[in-house]
C-alpha cells in the first residue's frame, strides 16, 4: 500500500519533468505537441482511491498550467479524464474490470490499446476545445487533437514499454 | 440530517468532481475573459527557476545566430552614429529636457511559446529589476509583446501572437494606423485592421508602432506587407504582415519602459474621475 503511494507520487514528479521539460518543447509543424504526461491518470492503479485520483490529478493539470500559462484548461481535462476512467476501463475491458487485475505495462492486447485510446481522446478533445473556445475553429480544434493525440499515444507507448517495473 | 449525510458520504467523488471541474472552468474561463486577471502564470518562482534552468543549457546552443543579431546590430547602430543626418532627426530625443522619455531594460526569454491560440513568454527579470505590466518588449529586429504579469523574479509578455493583444500601428510612409492582432494560424504574419482604404498601400512596405499608444514609442519596427485585402463587413483594408522577428526563436529583449506613461496615465484617470 504504501509502496504504491510512493510509486505514484515519483511518477507524478517524473512524469511533469519530461513534459515540461522535453514534450513542451516539442512543436511538430509548428503546433503538434504530445501530452504524455497524462500517463499518470491512465497507469493510477485500478482499485486505488478514487477520490484520491481525482484530486491529483487535479494537481497534476493546474501544475501544467503553471508552466504553459494557459488559465486552467490542463486542470480541466485532467479532472474530466479521472472522473470518467472508470467508464473508459468498462467500455473497454468489459464489465468485470473490478475483478480482474489489469496491468497495463504488460503486452498490448486490443483492450489496453483502445483504454489509452479513448483516454488520450477524450483529454486532448477537452484540451483543445477549452484552449481555442470559438467556434470557428473547429476544424482546426479537430486537426490538432487528431495528430496530437496520435504523438502522446506513440509516445506513452514507448514510455510504457521503456520504463516497466516488473514488480508491483 | 441523517439523509444529508449520508447522501454526501455517497456521492462524495461525484460532488468532490463537480468542485473541481468548477474551479478548472473558472479559472479557464478567467483568463478567456478578462485581460490580466490571471490567477496562475509562469511569473512564480517554481515555472520560472525551472524554465530559468532549462535556458541556461539552450543559451549554449544558439551562442552562434545570437551573435551574428549583435552583430548586424551593432552595425545598426554605428551607421547610426556616424551618420550625422539621421543622429539630427532621432525621434527618442526630448529637446526640452534634454532627457530620452523611454529607458531599456535588457531581458532574456526563459520561455516562449507559439503553438497556441494565447502564447505568453517568460522572461528573467521582474519587479525587482523594475519591470512593470503594460511594458514595450523589442529586440533589435522589431516588437515582442506587453508585460503582462510580474513576480520578484520573473515575468509573463503577452506575445504578439495572441489572439488578444492588440498593438497601435502604422504605415511607415503615410501614417494611416490600425490595430495589429493575429488571427491564431501563421507564426510568421500578423494582421494589420481598420486602415482606411484612403491609404496607398503596396506590397513591401514597412509596418511600425503608431504613437498612440503609450507602451511603445512610436516607429519601432514590426514588418513588411504581404498582402492586402478588403473586410467585407466593415470594408477596411486588412493588411498581412509579414514579421522582421522570428517569434518562434528568440534569445535577448529589451523592456521599454516609458516615462511619459504615469502622466498619461495620471492624466487619464483624472478625466474618468471627473
Amino acid at each position: 500500500m504504501n509502496s504504491a503511494l510512493l510509486v505514484n507520487i515519483f511518477r507524478f514528479i517524473m512524469l511533469l519533468a519530461i513534459q515540461v521539460v522535453i514534450f513542451n518543447n516539442m512543436n511538430f509543424l509548428g503546433y503538434i505537441s504530445p501530452f504524455p504526461y497524462i500517463l499518470y491518470i491512465i497507469l493510477y492503479p485500478v482499485n486505488s482511491n478514487r477520490s484520491g485520483l481525482i484530486i491529483s490529478s487535479f494537481l497534476l493539470g493546474l501544475t501544467m498550467d503553471l508552466f504553459c500559462n494557459s488559465g486552467g484548461i490542463h486542470a480541466t481535462a485532467c479532472v474530466i479524464l479521472a472522473y470518467y476512467r472508470p467508464y473508459i476501463f468498462k467500455f473497454s475491458f468489459g464489465l468485470s474490470y473490478e475483478y480482474q487485475t489489469i496491468r497495463l505495462n504488460e503486452s498490448l492486447t486490443p483492450e489496453r490499446f483502445s483504454f489509452i485510446l479513448v483516454s488520450v481522446l477524450l483529454h486532448h478533445i477537452v484540451l483543445f476545445i477549452l484552449e481555442a473556445f470559438q467556434f470557428k475553429f473547429i476544424w482546426d480544434i479537430l486537426l490538432r487533437t487528431l495528430f496530437s493525440s496520435i504523438f502522446t499515444i506513440i509516445t506513452s507507448i514507448i514510455i510504457i514499454y521503456l520504463i516497466k517495473p516488473n514488480k508491483r | 440530517m441523517q439523509q444529508i449525510f449520508n447522501f454526501i458520504i455517497r456521492n462524495s467523488n461525484r460532488l468532490l468532481f463537480l468542485l473541481l471541474l468548477g474551479i478548472s472552468l473558472t479559472l479557464t474561463i478567467q483568463s478567456h475573459s478578462y485581460h490580466r486577471s490571471k490567477v496562475i502564470s509562469s511569473a512564480n518562482f517554481l515555472s520560472g527557476g525551472v524554465y530559468e534552468r532549462i535556458n541556461r543549457v539552450n543559451e549554449y546552443l544558439n551562442l552562434k545566430t545570437e551573435n551574428d543579431e549583435l552583430v548586424l546590430e551593432n552595425a545598426r547602430l554605428k551607421s547610426l552614429l556616424f551618420n550625422k543626418e539621421d543622429t539630427t532627426k532621432l525621434p527618442l530625443m526630448d529637446s526640452l529636457k534634454g532627457v530620452k522619455p523611454a529607458d531599456i531594460i535588457v531581458s532574456k526569454v526563459i520561455h516562449n511559446s507559439y503553438s497556441r491560440y494565447e502564447n505568453f513568454i517568460t522572461l528573467s527579470s521582474g519587479a525587482n529589476d523594475g519591470v512593470k505590466p503594460d511594458m514595450g518588449v523589442i529586440n533589435s529586429l522589431g516588437i515582442i509583446g506587453i508585460v503582462d504579469d510580474t513576480s520578484p523574479r520573473y515575468s509573463t509578455v503577452v506575445s504578439i501572437l495572441n489572439m488578444k493583444s492588440q498593438i497601435n500601428a502604422k504605415l511607415k510612409k503615410t501614417n494611416h494606423f490600425g490595430s495589429l492582432t493575429w488571427d491564431g494560424k501563421s507564426t510568421g504574419y500578423v494582421q494589420l485592421r481598420d486602415v482606411p482604404r484612403l491609404a496607398s498601400v503596396r506590397k513591401g512596405d514597412t509596418i511600425v508602432t503608431g504613437g498612440q499608444s503609450v507602451i511603445f514609442p512610436e516607429g519601432i519596427n514590426i514588418g513588411t506587407v504581404e498582402t492586402v485585402y478588403t473586410e467585407t463587413k466593415t470594408s477596411f483594408y486588412v493588411i498581412k504582415v509579414k514579421l522582421f522577428n522570428d517569434m518562434t526563436n528568440l534569445g535577448h529583449v529589451y523592456i521599454i519602459k516609458s516615462k511619459d506613461r504615469e502622466e498619461l496615465i495620471n492624466l487619464e484617470n483624472k478625466e474618468k474621475n471627473e
